[in-house]
């Protein structure tokens, strides 16, 4: 399936054994942290089906699953458009394979482990920083290669101009680097157990600081970083104004650090840092819609591209929840909003608005558009497959998002009413009861979703073994223009 | 909440370094011709060459 045939040459075509491996490494997590997705939304709903079995159970299957989806998945998505575009913007070969195949193997190391270690209940119970100190510290040996592979081949790139993608990949690697070495800080007390080195409120405010700057790093900028270079590629013309694309970026990363306190608004946080969050977030509202709207008119003139091309839906479709989400989040994260939406499932709703719809989307699209180029082909076995795996994601995410939004507002609701004398209407099993019904549905949006993803891999599997690895020549330019 | 004396620091030298890497750019000339670098990424790749053919 793989030819690594090394050419006669390797100086004049690119080095895309990573990418490739990448790519193929993302579709194959993609399905295993969906299913495992389904599984759980499947235990709300009936929850015998742990059949007993600890490691069954939602509390340590959850973490499996945002982990595979979030770090597997995405980050394995990331990973390979980044090595993709960084050397197609910088006319260069990547700094070394060698480092390139350790970063993915190192990851793929990280990511068995979590596989292994999250279900046999092995956590500091941070969330989205799951993984004991060990594994967190593999981590951060394989970011520091991936680091070193990626800003060295921009050191030694041959076009001056640093191209805006690579700029918020760039941003997407060392800001990672930070959140996780300042919130991984732990004082071990064996190979499988560690405390924090912060306590109560204080370890709180470090672990939303790192959980909504994840968000806001790896979710956003890295994903952007993918929009702006794959949206203009498969539209064939320029980003609707590459001047908002770079005030888009400093924007962005001057004004994201702050808005972590919004998770934990009514808490023993202090007030004022609560209405610092609550205003930083409410900022953010404006550089997201830049880069969501400058996105979107990049097709301004050609619409009817969007008729025939089942890739540029992903990638603009995904635009669009973008933006939804990036205007619902600033809203549930004024401190009024937040009472009603806490704790509730339209946190759920919200994150997988943004999960589903806009970092699904835009990495199916993007991977849409490189797989084929990896297998010397131009475009996938099947064309049809991509516009139903459209369709069905697209419907999967809506049935999924207006379920746990109505489920959301009525649990808010039903929490919060009390009776003339003081006492709950409802206890807080009949809020869980009236939610089962949209268990049911969201489960159903993404046995959708997963579907998908399944016509996918069936369509990457037919074009990797129908076509065949040939190098790509780097264009020849006037050097360093 | 002391932790407030590390993470607040922290993110102003994080802006500091930001603005350091900002002044570079604009210094560099990153931002000279916006128009031409928007368009250039449209032809990066090369053609596909067969793999028994000297690249």
């Amino acid at each position: 399936m793989v030819n690594r045939s090394v050419p006669a040459q390797p100086g004049s075509v690119y080095d895309d054994s990573a990418v490739r491996l990448f790519a193929i490494a993302a579709i194959v997590w993609g399905v295993v942290g969906m299913l495992v997705g389904v599984f759980i939304a499947a235990e709300l709903a009936w929850p015998d089906i742990n059949m007993g079995l600890p490691w069954l159970s939602y509390g340590r299957i959850r973490p499996l699953h945002t982990n595979a989806v979030i770090f597997a998945f995405g980050g394995c998505a990331l990973m390979a458009t980044s090595y993709y575009v960084v050397q197609r913007t910088c006319q260069v070969r990547l700094l070394s394979s060698k480092l390139a195949a350790l970063h993915f193997w190192g990851y793929q190391a990280v990511i068995v482990l979590a596989a292994i270690t999250l279900p046999l209940g092995i956590t500091r119970g941070k969330e989205y920083a799951e993984l004991e100190w060990p594994i967190a510290l593999l981590l951060t040996v394989v970011w520091v290669i991936y680091a070193i592979v990626f800003f060295g081949t921009i050191a030694i790139r041959k076009v001056r101009h640093i191209y805006v993608a690579n700029w918020f990949y760039g941003a997407f690697i060392i800001a990672v680097a930070l959140l996780h070495v300042v919130n991984a800080a732990v004082i071990p007390v064996s190979l499988t157990k560690s405390y924090s080195a912060y306590a109560g409120v204080q370890d709180a405010m470090v672990q939303w600081w790192y959980g909504h700057n994840a968000v806001g790093f790896f979710l956003t900028a890295g994903f952007l970083g993918m929009m702006y270079y794959f949206i203009p590629k498969q539209a064939e013309r320029p980003v609707y104004s590459y001047r908002l694309s770079i005030v888009h970026f400093w924007a962005l990363i001057f004004t994201y650090m702050w808005a972590g306190p919004h998770h934990l608004h009514y808490t023993a946080l202090p007030d004022w840092v609560q209405s610092v969050g609550m205003v930083f977030s409410l900022v953010l509202l404006a550089p997201s819609w830049g880069g969501m709207i400058n996105g979107i008119m990049t097709l301004s003139g050609a619409w009817h591209k969007l008729r025939d091309d089942p890739i540029l839906k992903f990638l603009i479709v995904s635009l669009s929840f973008y933006g939804m989400s990036t205007f619902e989040g600033p809203m549930m994260a004024i401190k009024t909003v937040n009472s009603l939406s806490h704790y509730t499932d339209w946190g759920i709703a919200h994150v997988h608005s943004g999960a589903l719809g806009w970092v699904g989307l835009i990495s199916m699209g993007s991977l849409y558009y490189l797989i084929p180029r990896m297998f010397g082909q131009t475009k996938m076995y099947s064309v049809k497959a991509i516009e139903l795996h459209f369709w069905i994601a697209t419907i999967g995410i809506v049935l999924y998002i207006a379920s746990m939004w109505i489920a959301g507002v009525m649990e808010g609701l039903m929490w919060r009413a009390v009776n003339p004398d003081g006492t709950l209407v409802y206890s807080f099993v009949e809020g869980v009861k009236a939610t089962i019904p949209f268990y049911l549905v969201r489960l159903g949006g993404g046995v959708l979703y997963l579907s998908g993803m399944l016509i996918m891999a069936w369509n990457v599997f037919k074009t990797a073994t129908n076509g065949r690895y040939a190098p790509v020549s780097i264009p020849q330019v006037a050097a360093y223009a | 909440m002391d932790i407030l004396y590390l993470l607040i620091p922290f993110s102003v030298l994080l802006v500091l370094a930001l603005l350091a890497v900002f002044a570079w750019a604009l210094n560099s000339g990153q931002f000279d011709d916006l128009q031409r670098e928007g368009e250039r990424i449209l032809a990066d790749d090369g053609p596909a060459l067969d793999r028994h053919q000297a690249p």
